[in-house]
């Protein structure tokens, strides 16, 4: 009942007074609409960073790195076990590169519920011999179809068909810069020297583009067979496995266990990749900040409204609180007005923040970098949506409370006895 | 013999800026059901502060204040609220009608604010004040659409729509022309002698005042006569 009568006071007095409560509504949604945008603009533009690098990194990866052992013999001589000794000039032994054991870390991994896949890899550095010139580079031998399931393969493959790669014999797609430097095309031959000195001719049967023109200028791809046949080692030859987790942030607990587990490096992607997530909190940081300024500034007009409003109608409040309102009632009529702006301005904002989001997406953005993204990126995340809602909200109530407090301290007898 | 009402025992009242004045001294007196009372004196005497102090608007005094036998010291302001709106009406010199509602809408909001009733059942007893008031017909229209009578007599409706224990005056025809003047105090007239209505009434009118049934005169912050 009284809430009812407080509601519709309210509205008569936010009618009497539209333009300036409109002027006012005006404000928040402004804000609420560029909060809304940047943070989804802002969202796009991370995941999209970040998917450069987290899509195709592993979560974990295990390697094999060549190191001089970490235990002299000394250390272990009888008497010496508890000196301190100084060995110098260290060399690491001479080890292969390979995984050992490799067939059965990958069953023991396929088998973990933590782990989404595992993909294997051969990392060989290569000749590729254009002409007279020999061009150095990387061949990486990879299991075709399980590398395109967890790291998205052949969103990078720009020419030809990735699946080539498993069907050709003796195939390999080369990355885009590199190609152009050979001047080989899709269907062509290129000759490529080993580090032992063997000479393999392989088909080209497509580009590939990472966004990354280093790694486009040497990198190649082929099956892993083509490569364990290149480098004349067993198929059981295995330089590198990728694990990806169903939870990525999960891998340094994980990456730590499979080290001791498997007895070799692993690393995992947070480490690796560090600078990444530090830029994606900065960014975001700066978008919220820019949000909520925003709605700061207009929270200020709904003050000055609210402020406006109470001077004009000091004899209302008066006579409402001569003919029984309390103060309390007159809180809530202005604390409503506060709250009526906020909603309805918010509402509207987080419908044009959505619209002006829904335009940025269709503009075209076409980036020699980024063969995948065709139009900018926009995150359609429902929590900044969420927390635009509930910033108007709370900036307007903000807004309201002390205008209100001062309608609610009103003395009608000053105001009525000054007539 | 009617019961008493109203009742102020040893009011005191002092005003601190710039220097304490007392503005009341020692003011006892009550008001029996269906009174018509008025309170005169000149300018500056004490009876408008004297009015809102017993109308629990002015908290800031000494003594003792009964209103229908309730004492209404130390009682919290959303109760003193309560009190305003459930048993004192007001009328102002002032009409102090709220441009943002009808007339119909403006007397009903006391009474939609008590909620003893369902909305239907004020808009039906609203319009019945407006009929009593020969002014049902500006029932709709906007209050700045009224001349001044008109707008003093919506004034008494609003004060009447929750039945009050004692409507309260503040020099209500002091805004008002000699006809308009006349009208209103026919019909405080007719609110006490057929509907039995308590009123208190502070004027300068002298004419006015004799016609009511008793009068309370002030000089000085004291009565003298009443």
């Amino acid at each position: 009942m009284n809430v009812k009568l407080i509601i519709g006071v309210s509205r008569s007095l936010l009618r009497a007074r539209l333009k300036q409560t409109m002027i006012a509504a005006i404000g928040v949604t402004f804000s609420i609409t560029m909060f809304i945008t940047l943070l989804s603009f802002m969202g796009g533009l991370n995941s999209m960073l970040d998917g450069l690098v987290i899509n195709r990194t592993p979560h974990v990866r295990l390697y094999n790195e060549i190191l001089p052992a970490k235990h002299q013999p000394i250390d272990m001589a009888p008497g010496y076990e508890e000196d301190y000794n100084f060995v110098s000039s260290v060399k690491p032994k001479n080890e292969r590169a390979d995984l050992r054991n490799s067939g059965a870390i990958i069953r023991t991994l396929r088998s973990d519920k933590r782990v989404l896949g595992v993909a294997p890899k051969i990392n060989a550095q290569v000749f590729f011999n254009v002409g007279s010139i020999d061009l150095s580079g990387v061949v990486n031998g990879i299991d075709v179809e399980e590398e395109n399931r967890l790291f998205t393969f052949s969103d990078y493959v720009v020419a030809g068909d990735f699946m080539d790669l498993k069907n050709t014999p003796n195939s390999i797609i080369l990355g885009k810069a590199l190609a152009e430097k050979m001047l080989a095309s899709v269907g062509d031959m290129v000759q490529i020297t080993t580090s032992r000195g063997e000479r393999i001719q392989l088909k080209v049967v497509g580009y590939f583009q990472s966004g990354l023109q280093d790694i486009d200028k040497v990198q190649s791809y082929t099956s892993l067979s083509t490569t364990q046949k290149m480098l004349g080692v067993p198929n059981s030859y295995i330089t590198d496995l990728q694990v990806k987790l169903t939870d990525l942030n999960e891998a340094p607990d994980v990456a730590k266990e499979m080290e001791s587990t498997f007895g070799v490096e692993a690393i995992d992607i947070q480490t690796a990749n560090s600078q990444f997530e530090t830029g994606s909190f900065i960014r975001t940081l700066i978008s919220y900040a820019v949000g909520i300024t925003l709605l700061v500034v207009a929270g200020f007009g709904i003050y000055n409204i609210l402020n406006m409003m109470i001077y004009e109608k000091m004899d209302s409040i008066a006579i409402l609180k001569a003919t029984g309102f309390s103060g309390k009632d007159v809180n809530r009529i202005f604390i409503t007005i506060a709250m009526t702006i906020g909603l309805v301005g918010g509402v509207f904002g987080l419908l044009f923040g959505l619209g002006l989001s829904a335009v940025i997406d269709q503009i075209p953005f076409n980036t020699e970098a980024l063969p995948t993204i065709k139009t900018y990126p926009v995150n359609y995340n429902p929590k900044f949506y969420i927390i635009g809602g509930i910033f108007s909200l709370v900036t307007t109530y903000f807004a309201g409370y002390f205008p209100s407090r001062k309608a609610s301290k009103i003395d009608p007898v000053i105001i009525i006895r000054g007539k | 013999m009617d019961p008493i009402i109203l009742e102020a025992k040893q009011i005191n009242k002092y005003f601190h800026d710039p220097v304490t004045v007392q503005v009341l001294k020692e003011i006892t007196f009550s008001i029996r059901k269906s009174e018509f009372v008025s309170i005169i004196g000149k300018s500056g005497c004490g009876k408008s502060t004297l009015l809102y102090i017993l109308s629990t608007m002015d908290t800031d005094y000494e003594g003792q204040l009964f209103i229908d036998g309730q004492s209404i010291r130390g009682k919290k302001e959303a109760e003193l609220a309560f009190i305003r709106n459930e048993k004192i009406g007001f009328v102002f010199q002032f009409h102090y009608l709220l441009n943002e509602f009808s007339v119909l809408r403006n007397v009903m909001l006391p009474g939609l604010k008590l909620g003893k009733y369902s909305e239907k059942e004020i808009e039906h007893r609203a319009y019945e004040k407006l009929r009593i008031l020969g002014i049902e017909n500006e029932a709709f229209k906007n209050p700045n659409q009224l001349s001044g009578g008109q707008k003093q007599r919506v004034a008494i409706a609003r004060a009447l729509i929750n039945d009050p224990l004692v409507i309260m005056g503040d020099e209500p025809t002091g805004n008002l022309d000699k006809k308009n003047s006349e009208i209103v105090f026919e019909i405080f007239q007719q609110l006490a002698q057929e509907y039995h209505q308590s009123l208190l009434i502070v004027t300068h009118d002298n004419s006015f005042a004799e016609r009511t049934h008793r009068i309370i005169e002030m000089e000085d912050g004291s009565i003298i006569r009443m």
